[in-house]
């Protein structure tokens, strides 16, 4: 095996990681980010593997770059065992929501127009939009309450939602227009 | 009305040409995602492709909600088993994660460097700022659905409200919220739907 796949972990460890991270899998409702707290208790607290700091900015690397942002569990599988610990990471995350969700998918597909399966989607739209709102407002809130050019953000955040709502623009621009108005030091 | 194939009431929607079609599709999407990347799949398949109209979009990503996993990465594996199967579902998933995945870790690795930089730091905070105006405009978009939702605009608007002030402001459990209101939901819906 060439240096580069060399882990600081043990075999033992590393499908210790693996094996932890399969089982949050399935309890990630909402997303893998409704698992990072324990994560964290797994990673830092229990093994110390990396830092507090090293954590936060796991995640902080994940939001800022694009895709999904559940790529914030390679990062940190990366930080705590290189190329090895990010597979183990990534693959423990996706492979048993993959197959739930693909048995699910078309089990459901069988019975699309039943009252059951119509009655489940009807009710939980209202949810769903309801969870989009609380996303964006907490993705919102550090802004608002930082230190200094609250309004500024503020102003950014309004501005991305009304153009965002009703043209057609590729959201690319608004991206830019962000890092250009952070880079000046202006949010 | 089958999410993947044509809504005969609504506007003619297009279908996907291959898995190689799906792999580009949600790879230019995916690339596009700054802080997540919900709206740019909202916009890229309902608004630029017409793969879906916007209610076939939210009903999927209800159901990508309730199940275990990254919303977007089991809206994409369902999505692409719908037109192609399993293969589908790979093509959709793999154009999702592999470039980005390897941008991330290169960023990992060159994190220490330029982490300090105000400037990098300035233009990393005015993106987070406009990817969380994406997202609440992307909720706007859907709230439009709610008009036709069997519960009825002003029961369905309730629920949309409380989800919010259970979760942004209570920081209350996902999975409460689900098990109980979402029940709740599911229970009004089954009764008014005959």
């Amino acid at each position: 095996m060439s240096s580069f796949l060399q882990s600081p972990l043990a075999t033992a460890e590393l499908l210790g990681l693996f094996g932890h991270f399969l089982i949050l899998s399935l309890l990630a409702v909402g997303g893998a980010i409704t698992t990072a707290p324990d994560m964290h208790r797994y990673i830092v607290a229990e093994h110390q593997w990396i830092s507090d700091a090293q954590f936060t900015a796991s995640i902080a690397i994940a939001q800022a770059a694009p895709g999904p942002n559940v790529l914030f569990v390679a990062v940190l599988g990366w930080n705590v065992a290189g190329p090895l610990g990010a597979l183990a990471t990534t693959f423990g995350t996706l492979l048993p929501s993959t197959a739930l969700t693909l048995f699910v998918s078309r089990w459901g597909a069988s019975r699309r127009e039943t009252r059951g399966v119509r009655a489940f989607t009807t009710g939980l739209t209202p949810l769903t939009i309801g969870l989009l709102v609380a996303t964006g407002w907490l993705l919102a809130a550090p802004y608002a309450e930082g230190s200094g050019h609250g309004l500024g953000a503020i102003a950014l955040i309004v501005l991305s939602v009304f153009v965002m709502a009703n043209t057609r623009l590729s959201p690319m621009w608004l991206v830019g227009l962000g890092a250009v108005v952070g880079a000046l030091g202006w949010i | 009305m089958t999410p993947g194939g044509v809504d005969p009431t609504g506007p003619q929607l297009a279908r996907p040409a291959s898995a190689a079609e799906l792999f580009f599709t949600f790879n230019r999407l995916a690339l596009q995602g700054f802080g997540g990347v919900l709206a740019i799949a909202q916009q890229e398949l309902v608004e630029r492709k017409r793969w879906l109209t916007r209610q076939q979009f939210v009903e999927l990503l209800a159901l990508s909600q309730v199940l275990p996993g990254p919303n977007v990465v089991n809206l994409a594996l369902m999505f692409g088993d719908r037109f192609f199967g399993l293969r589908g579902a790979i093509a959709a998933l793999s154009g999702m994660l592999l470039l980005p995945l390897a941008i991330v870790l290169a960023l990992t690795v060159a994190y220490a460097e330029f982490a300090r930089v105000p400037v990098v730091s300035g233009a990393l905070r005015g993106m987070g700022a406009v990817a969380a105006g994406l997202v609440i405009a992307t909720a706007f978009k859907l709230m439009g659905t709610l008009r036709t939702n069997k519960l009825g605009p002003l029961l369905a608007a309730v629920f949309s409200i409380l989800t919010f002030v259970l979760i942004a402001l209570l920081r209350w459990p996902l999975i409460w919220v689900l098990a109980g209101l979402g029940s709740l939901a599911i229970a009004i819906a089954w009764w008014r739907w005959r």
